[in-house]
């Protein structure tokens, strides 16, 4: 069945429906409720029926925190519109909340008057009390500024699966189906994608999938019957650019990029790593592409993983690492050899709020002076960062290529706001993508022997792979005599290899795109420059503020180290310029080191992404201050 | 072009580095019984790779001329690892000391070993931190005086064989650095061994301990105090071979050979048992009560990890044929926006 028929088969009651152009629907309850679930397969059916989708899951570090309790709640909230979108939304429309604690919990995000759907199986005295209500909030008429609809998802659930044999608690978990079913119907979007994902996915277990595709339908035949539900509506499909599609997370296209890079390379994936929130979902998707290639290698720790990397690459492989910022700082001293031998090796940041172990499951962008300066001794290393989850799979080659390039290590900033959001990712077509040309010498480059730091025009030192006669060669952590790779201690020798490190690394530079100027390219009041994740919410704040009248501008970098040439320009063009960053003003630290601007920081370190009014506030906010001068 | 195997000799392997171990270093020793060792070993020079840590011991990449990484502080074993998962095909050697194979980088030790990759390890323990200048390391003896334990040290030291037996190592064996010849044939051996073979190495460090091994070494009084272990043969030791192990129990003890003890009631040392019980308790005979044993303890055979690993890729070859992009990109739900 369609939703059109089923729709169109309403009878009994009219149901008016309204058209809009946007709509967020935010999805919470215990961390056992499946609500991740439940929103990735809204987010699936949307995408597939053409809006444009963001999706932001917000879920807790402990995997089954105690049933009922604040601290388990976990969420999924998705935008779906008939346009282009960069962001999960600010403010939720339609709030599905399957117990008191996730109601408790993010009630304040939803808009007055929002549509707020609760299982009201769940309000019992028990989980009142675990939310820490006094009184039933559904009762006590706290929530009259909302849309209030009181849905009896257990119940329902049960009577649909009359006659099931699994057991009440089994039938219990299909209740966020039957949610689902009823946010379908409220927002018109067609039950085929998801019928289709619960055979495929319990096509083994049929007793499994009948409940699940009972549960399903009867959320939405209780939308299309339930006489309290008089309004529904849809968001008609966005005008995106054609092709073909496909939702990825961010780090979804991390794996597929880096695969990617290794073809157009005409090598291997070598992917050593340790099991790190938010970034061990990489390692799972690479392990499946054992096809094309690709070794996993789950080492016994963060060290090994970074120092068999270098082994890897050393050995003639695409050689990646990935982490987040804990496992970082323990690579610190495998990346500082990597610099030092001079070998192509991604490593990938998945960043989580820190410090230490900090919020495991939470997104911060406060690694990026760790990745730029974090090591001993002068060690740079090219540094990059992805603004949007499918920007993932094109920065992924992009540090390939850099990597091989240059001979260097390519740290990559994702975040876990990137890592675990989805967007459609426009499937590209093979020939627009770059050749990653790689050459490994056969001959020796010197007149007797082979000289493992003699340098090409941009100072990239040859790749020499073992198994090559005649070229054997020893590499390390000692200071080296440029051009023989001999150990060096020579005071001369040593400064000249620090600044030829330093200047290899700058001279990336010369290969990067000019920045893309969004707004006034010439110049004007203010700009608004910001790095990695928060692009969505900079572009549409920025938008929302033009379409005011207010000379805003904005840039955003995804090379951070080294910056694009002409970023002192742009800079010097705006009278005044302000960063919005998910840490204490890290970026604007470097950029006021860097061009002497007087850089205004606007910091946000929630584990939360900014809101596009954050950004609009604080604009307008340097907007008043401009013309006040 | 690669050069005939036949015409390779231990100056092959020389390379253009000057040796900068202190005079009279043990390490002078395993340098030079390895580059006779390795021109037989069918294995083109270009193949070898040799990754050492940290430590005087980890200089040894330098000084042979064949592909080799300089790494950092017991890591060795990993970087080793990234090498051979990638290459199989080489031949990785680690060289690594008791500080770097056994304190620093004990980890990553115990999991190479485990996985049992084809690595051939070789710990130069010389029971002393020699290039730091003469602190105590994990396998020095109880109480020992150094520069950072003037009072002696208080802690246990660690057996480098049991170590590696308790890791389920499928090759483990002992020999000295002055013993040339037994040296020489116990890294032949090493290097046949297809898996993890890890061969502890007596150094002597004659800046700082000075004779630590002395007694297994010195020509005087190694007979006595070392018993050389030979597959399915009786543990004999003793300048006129007049003394036996036998077992007690569980319990080895010295016994003397004739009168009423025959050879045949001495323990028969057996390489290849599956269970590393016997290889364990030879590794738990020290120096002064027992002659400690030299020779190959442990060699068994198992699957190694490279080559599980890259048999996962070929399967799944076989099973889904070899990836594309277009199959990359196609994977999982698609839909078309005209």
């Amino acid at each position: 069945m369609s939703a059109t028929t089923a729709a169109s088969a309403a009878a009994n009651k009219t149901v008016k429906t309204l058209e809009l152009d946007e709509i967020v629907v935010r999805f919470v309850g215990d961390s056992g409720d499946g609500m991740q679930l439940a929103g990735t397969q809204m987010t699936n059916t949307s995408a597939v029926f053409g809006n444009d989708v963001a999706t932001l899951p917000d879920f807790p570090a402990e995997i089954r925190a105690p049933a009922g309790s604040l601290a388990g709640v976990s969420g999924f909230q998705i935008n779906f519109s008939s346009h282009d979108i960069r962001t999960p939304g600010d403010q939720v429309n339609c709030l599905v909340a399957m117990n008191p604690a996730g109601l408790k919990s993010n009630i304040a995000d939803l808009e007055p008057g929002g549509i707020l759907l609760v299982n009201e199986d769940a309000f019992n005295k028990v989980n009142l009390q675990k939310a820490g209500y006094a009184a039933n909030p559904l009762d006590d008429g706290s929530l009259k500024g909302f849309r209030l609809f009181r849905v009896p998802l257990d119940k329902l659930t049960t009577e649909a699966n009359k006659g099931s044999s699994l057991t009440s608690r089994a039938l219990g978990r299909c209740r966020n189906f039957t949610a689902l079913g009823l946010v379908y119907w409220m927002f018109n979007r067609p039950l085929d994608e998801t019928l289709r994902w619960i055979d495929a996915k319990f096509g083994k277990k049929p007793e499994v999938a009948e409940a699940n595709r009972n549960a399903l339908k009867t959320g939405y035949y209780f939308g299309e019957t339930c006489e309290t539900f008089i309004e529904n509506y849809k968001v008609p499909k966005a005008r995106i650019t054609p092709g073909r599609y496909r939702k990825l997370t961010g780090n979804e296209a991390l794996a597929i990029g880096l695969v990617t890079a290794a073809r157009l390379a005409g090598k291997d994936v070598f992917y050593g790593t340790y099991p790190i929130t938010p970034a061990s979902d990489i390692l799972h998707q690479l392990s499946t592409y054992k096809n094309f290639g690709v070794l996993t290698f789950q080492a016994e720790d963060e060290i090994a993983a970074m120092t068999s990397v270098i082994g890897a690459a050393f050995a003639g492989a695409i050689a990646v690492t990935g982490t987040s910022g804990p496992g970082i700082a323990l690579k610190a001293e495998g990346i500082g050899l990597a610099v030092c031998t001079e070998l192509p090796v991604i490593i990938i940041n998945v960043q989580r709020g820190g410090p230490s172990t900090g919020l495991p499951t939470k997104t911060e962008q406060a690694d990026l002076l760790q990745a730029v300066c974090g090591r001993n001794g002068e060690c740079p290393v090219a540094v990059l960062a992805p603004n949007t989850p499918a920007d993932c799979f094109n920065m992924a080659i992009e540090a390939c290529r850099i990597a091989i390039e240059y001979m260097t290590p390519v740290m990559l900033l994702s975040d876990g706001y990137l890592a675990n959001g989805a967007e459609p990712w426009r499937i590209p077509d093979e020939k627009s993508l770059p050749h990653l040309k790689v050459t490994h010498p056969a001959q020796k480059n010197g007149e007797s022997e082979f000289l493992p730091y003699k340098r090409d025009a941009k100072l990239a030192r040859p790749w020499a792979l073992p198994g090559t006669p005649g070229l054997e060669h020893r590499i390390g952590g000692l200071e080296k005599e440029d051009v023989t790779g001999h150990v060096s201690y020579d005071p001369e020798n040593h400064e000249h290899m620090v600044k030829t490190r330093a200047a290899k690394i700058a001279g990336i530079a010369k290969s990067l795109p000019k920045l893309e100027v969004l707004g006034s390219p010439q110049g004007g009041d203010l700009l608004v420059i910001g790095w990695g994740s928060t692009y969505g919410a900079i572009t549409t704040a920025v938008e929302r503020c033009r379409a005011q009248g207010m000379d805003v501008s904005s840039v955003h970098l995804r090379y951070l180290n080294p910056f694009q040439q002409d970023l002192g320009d742009v800079l010097k063009r705006f009278k005044r310029v302000l960063c919005p960053e998910m840490n204490l003003g890290q970026l604007s630290k470097l950029l006021r080191a860097e061009f002497l601007v007087d850089v205004k920081s606007l910091s946000k370190v929630q584990g939360k992404p900014f809101m596009v009014r954050d950004i609009v506030t604080a604009i307008e906010s340097m907007m008043k201050g401009n013309n006040g001068r | 072009m690669s050069q005939a195997l036949t015409q390779l000799t231990a100056k092959d392997f020389a390379s253009d580095q000057e040796t900068r171990w202190c005079p009279g270093c043990g390490d002078y020793s395993i340098l030079a019984q390895v580059k006779k060792v390795l021109p037989t070993l069918d294995t083109p020079r270009e193949k070898f790779v040799f990754v050492s840590g940290i430590g005087c011991s980890s200089r040894f990449p330098y000084y042979v001329n064949t592909y080799g990484i300089h790494s950092i502080h017991g890591r060795a074993p990993a970087v080793a690892t990234g090498v051979k998962m990638v290459r199989p095909d080489l031949s990785v050697w680690v060289i690594t000391g008791d500080g770097d194979a056994l304190s620093i980088g004990g980890n990553h030790l115990l999991h190479a070993i485990r996985r049992n990759i084809d690595l051939k390890i070789v710990l130069f323990n010389n029971r002393i931190y020699g290039l730091t200048k003469g602190q105590y390391s994990p396998t020095s003896e109880m109480g020992k005086k150094t520069k950072s334990t003037p009072m002696g040290s208080v802690d246990f030291p660690l057996h480098p064989i049991s170590v590696a037996i308790g890791a389920e190592a499928t090759f483990v064996a002992r020999s000295v650095d002055v013993h040339v010849k037994h040296l020489e044939d116990v890294l032949v051996r090493a290097a046949r061994h297809k898996g993890t073979a890890f061969v502890e190495v007596y150094q002597n460090c004659n800046i700082f301990n000075d004779l630590a091994f002395e007694y297994a070494a010195g020509k005087d009084t190694r007979d006595d105090h070392t018993v050389i272990l030979e597959h399915g043969k009786p543990l004999i030791f003793g300048k006129n071979r007049d003394k036996g192990i036998r077992l007690n129990g569980t319990a080895p003890e010295i016994v003397q050979l004739g009168g009423d003890i025959k050879e045949d009631d001495l323990l028969f040392h057996d390489e290849r048992a599956p269970e590393p019980t016997l290889a364990y308790l030879l590794s738990r005979m020290h120096h002064p009560e027992f002659p400690e044993p030299l020779g190959v303890f442990r060699a068994v055979q198992r699957p190694t990890y490279e080559a599980l690993a890259n048999q996962q890729i070929a399967t799944a070859r076989a099973q889904h044929g070899e990836g594309t992009l277009e199959a990359l990109f196609d994977d999982g739900e698609t839909w078309v926006v005209n």
